[in-house]
């Protein structure tokens, strides 16, 4: 038996409350499906399963608030019979023949569809009420406008959207104080011309579609990608056992949420996606990362962060580190500065990014390095 | 009559006041069919006008629907604006053809050449033990026909008023009166005339379901209202009071605000005029219900003698509440 315990989606996270189980007693899970969602100070957060097998039972219900590490659920391994009659293994009462374990499902799926009245339908879709998960009042069991505006009402009451602020303000203060607290800091900073890659990007960009461009922001990730797999000193994480490289380049990408707050969710192998991946990727995380819907392990595996203040209008900033990676990059504004180009002063645009690293894991040669081979890589946009 | 201030009057002696009046004002108005004559109607809404207005308006015709309805055709198109009673909604089915082929149809066929300004009053409806054959509500079946306008007066004073405004209308109206309302009593405004009847009425507001109906059922729906106002439920009453055309305009409003509905007919549910009215709510007010449709009908029975099975046999206040009870929450009206 596989035991999938509530995940810890950032160095921030204490505790989850479960949404509702995608997958029930009896589904077969493969590694990567969505198995729950769980709801944090950072929104609704998809959970992913690493195992593979079958639901054997779900431990917590929906709505309950859990400690990371809980038990969520007990997967039975490929090839394991079913489990002992004990606790909950409630799968297996509608159906006597064990051949056709997975049959029942369909059956329980149709019997479990809510009735929602269509004027509650709609009032659901107003509200941005889910009707999943809202108590029935109405003929047969049916939903009504009343239930939506009852549960909508509730959800303003207790969890409203300034009270998820503020827990996320608290969530994120506790984090970067443990940062600033235990991490060593080290600041290195660099300007980088960006010459080439921007005539490389108008040129790129000039075949594209509109909706294809892509953004200097692209660039920026892969080439800091390119950068962690020269430096792999600055790609991964700090534990009590000391320094862990990444598995993988996953950045994390420091995205602001509407209403306040900041997640940092990852895009997987960056070192080995083209930009056309990249961008699409990014634009999905950030459409995700604002609507809910992030996934854990996205939350949970960035190596290294990623935030971009360009767009604000800030022009060179110093980041703390989101543990337990090692490192983040700061990028600034693309600004226009006079530039000494071979012997002569050109108008060039430029943009500002800074290191900030964990100087119990690396230093600053090996940060300088990491910034040099962005830098290095922005030279030569046409092999990123 | 129409004196003073409200006078308390009969469903029969509105309609015999409206009749009075038509024959008053227009010399080119004349009643006849079976009975209407010496005998005074076989509901005796006719009573005493023979006497007032003379043999020549105010025609006993012979047993034979086919005849006198064309005959009455005949009259409209020749100029004069007859009344027709046919004595019961059963016998009109012997002037089927008169009436779907013939009035129905002429202003279409003559290009607008000619048109039928006839009124066919007609008792429909059970609930006085008549039996099968003089107790069945076919309005809905007339209501199919187009070219025809039906009308249904459900109160005093649509009794007293549809008869001239149908007079006036150019083609072709059936008046539906329902023989239980007859003996119905109630206060008629002084001056009581002329009432629309194009728009359906709301003669009840309420804010948790609508309750559509008609004619006869009326007084039954608006009894169950009451109870159901005992429960906190407060229900909308609408009176069509036109069955073709339906004013949908008014019944839509009322299913947006209340978003439930029940239709009471006291025809048979199989081919209803029910059943037209909840598919048009569907059509276009679908995603405004919190709740699905129903409909009170007559059980699906030829309507029986006996009065205990008579009563079973029709809708009845009960059978409304215990429908808008299965479609309102309890405590949960808002």
């Amino acid at each position: 038996m596989i035991e999938f315990r509530m995940p810890s989606l950032g160095a921030d996270m204490e505790a989850g409350t479960l949404v509702e189980w995608v997958k029930k007693p009896g589904d077969p899970v493969a590694r990567g499906d969505i198995i729950a969602v769980v709801d944090t100070e950072k929104g609704a957060i998809e959970i992913e399963v690493f195992d593979a097998g079958v639901i054997e039972s779900t431990v917590v219900e929906p709505g309950a608030k859990v400690p990371v590490g809980t038990l969520l659920a007990v997967i039975r391994a490929p090839g394991e019979g079913p489990g002992a009659p004990a606790a909950g293994a409630a799968a297996s009462a509608a159906a006597p023949q064990p051949p056709s374990a997975a049959a029942p499902s369909p059956a329980a799926a149709i019997v479990t569809r809510a009735r929602v009245s269509p004027a509650a339908r709609k009032r659901a879709g107003e509200l941005q009420v889910d009707v999943g998960a809202i108590e029935a009042s109405g003929p047969d069991g049916s939903i009504t406008v009343a239930d939506v505006e009852r549960a909508a009402a509730r959800r303003r009451a207790p969890a409203a959207p300034a009270d998820r602020a503020t827990s996320m303000r608290g969530a994120i203060g506790a984090a970067m104080a443990r940062a600033k607290r235990e991490i060593p800091h080290l600041y290195l900073t660099t300007t980088v011309d960006l010459s080439r890659s921007l005539a490389w990007l108008t040129a790129e960009n000039q075949r594209r579609a509109v909706a294809d461009r892509l953004l200097p922001v692209v660039l920026f990730i892969k080439a800091a990608a390119r950068a962690c797999v020269e430096v792999p000193a600055v790609n991964g994480f700090w534990t009590e056992s000391g320094f862990t490289a990444g598995a993988g380049v996953h950045i994390g990408c420091a995205i602001a949420l509407r209403g306040g707050g900041l997640v940092a969710p990852a895009l997987h192998d960056v070192d080995r996606k083209p930009l056309d991946v990249l961008a699409r990727e990014l634009a999905d995380l950030v459409k995700r990362a604002r609507a809910g819907g992030l996934r854990s392990s996205e939350m949970s595996d960035a190596t290294i962060t990623v935030t971009n203040l360009g767009d604000l209008g800030v022009e060179s900033a110093y980041a703390i580190i989101h543990p337990p990676q090692v490192a983040i990059l700061a990028v600034g504004r693309v600004v226009e500065r006079p530039w000494v180009a071979e012997g002569r002063i050109e108008p060039r645009s430029v943009v500002s990014m800074s290191v900030s690293a964990d100087h119990r894991a690396t230093d600053g040669r090996e940060a300088g390095l990491f910034l040099a081979a962005i830098d290095r890589a922005l030279q030569a946009p046409e092999s990123l | 009559m129409a004196s003073p201030p409200a006078d308390r009057v009969t469903y029969r002696e509105a309609v015999r006041e409206a009749i009075r009046e038509a024959l008053l004002r227009d010399p080119r108005v004349f009643l006849m069919g079976e009975d209407v004559g010496r005998y005074g109607g076989a509901y005796a809404v006719s009573k005493g006008l023979l006497a007032e207005f003379g043999p020549e308006r105010i025609r006993d015709t012979p047993l034979s629907e086919s005849t006198f309805v064309g005959a009455g055709i005949g009259a409209a198109l020749g100029g004069t604006r007859p009344i027709v009673e046919v004595m019961t909604v059963n016998f009109s089915l012997l002037a089927l053809d008169q009436i779907v082929n013939n009035a129905a149809t002429i202003r279409h066929m003559s290009g607008g050449g000619f048109s039928v300004p006839l009124v066919i009053r007609m008792a429909t409806g059970a609930g006085r033990q008549l039996a099968a054959q003089h107790a069945h509500s076919l309005e809905g079946w007339f209501a199919h026909v187009p070219g025809l306008r039906i009308v249904t007066p459900a109160t005093i004073e649509d009794a007293r008023g549809m008869l001239w405004t149908a007079l006036e209308n150019p083609d072709p109206v059936l008046i539906f009166e329902h023989q239980a309302l007859y003996n119905l009593e109630g206060e008629l405004p002084a001056g009581a005339g002329a009432v629309d009847i194009d728009r359906a009425a709301v003669r009840r507001p309420g804010r948790d379901v609508t309750l559509v109906t008609y004619g006869g059922t009326l007084v039954k729906t608006l009894a169950a209202a009451e109870t159901l106002a005992g429960e906190n439920i407060h229900a909308e009453v609408i009176d069509l009071r036109t069955l073709r055309p339906l004013d949908m305009d008014t019944v839509l409003a009322s299913v947006r605000k209340t978003r439930r509905v029940v239709v009471v007919d006291e025809g048979w549910r199989s081919g209803s005029l029910a059943g037209e009215i909840l598919a048009r709510i569907a059509e276009s007010a679908f995603y405004d219900l919190d709740a699905p449709v129903r409909r009170v009908c007559s059980a699906e029975v030829p309507i029986p003698y006996p009065k205990h099975l008579e009563d079973a046999a029709l809708p009845q206040p009960a059978a409304v509440v215990e429908a808008v009870r299965a479609l309102v929450p309890a405590g949960a009206a808002a």
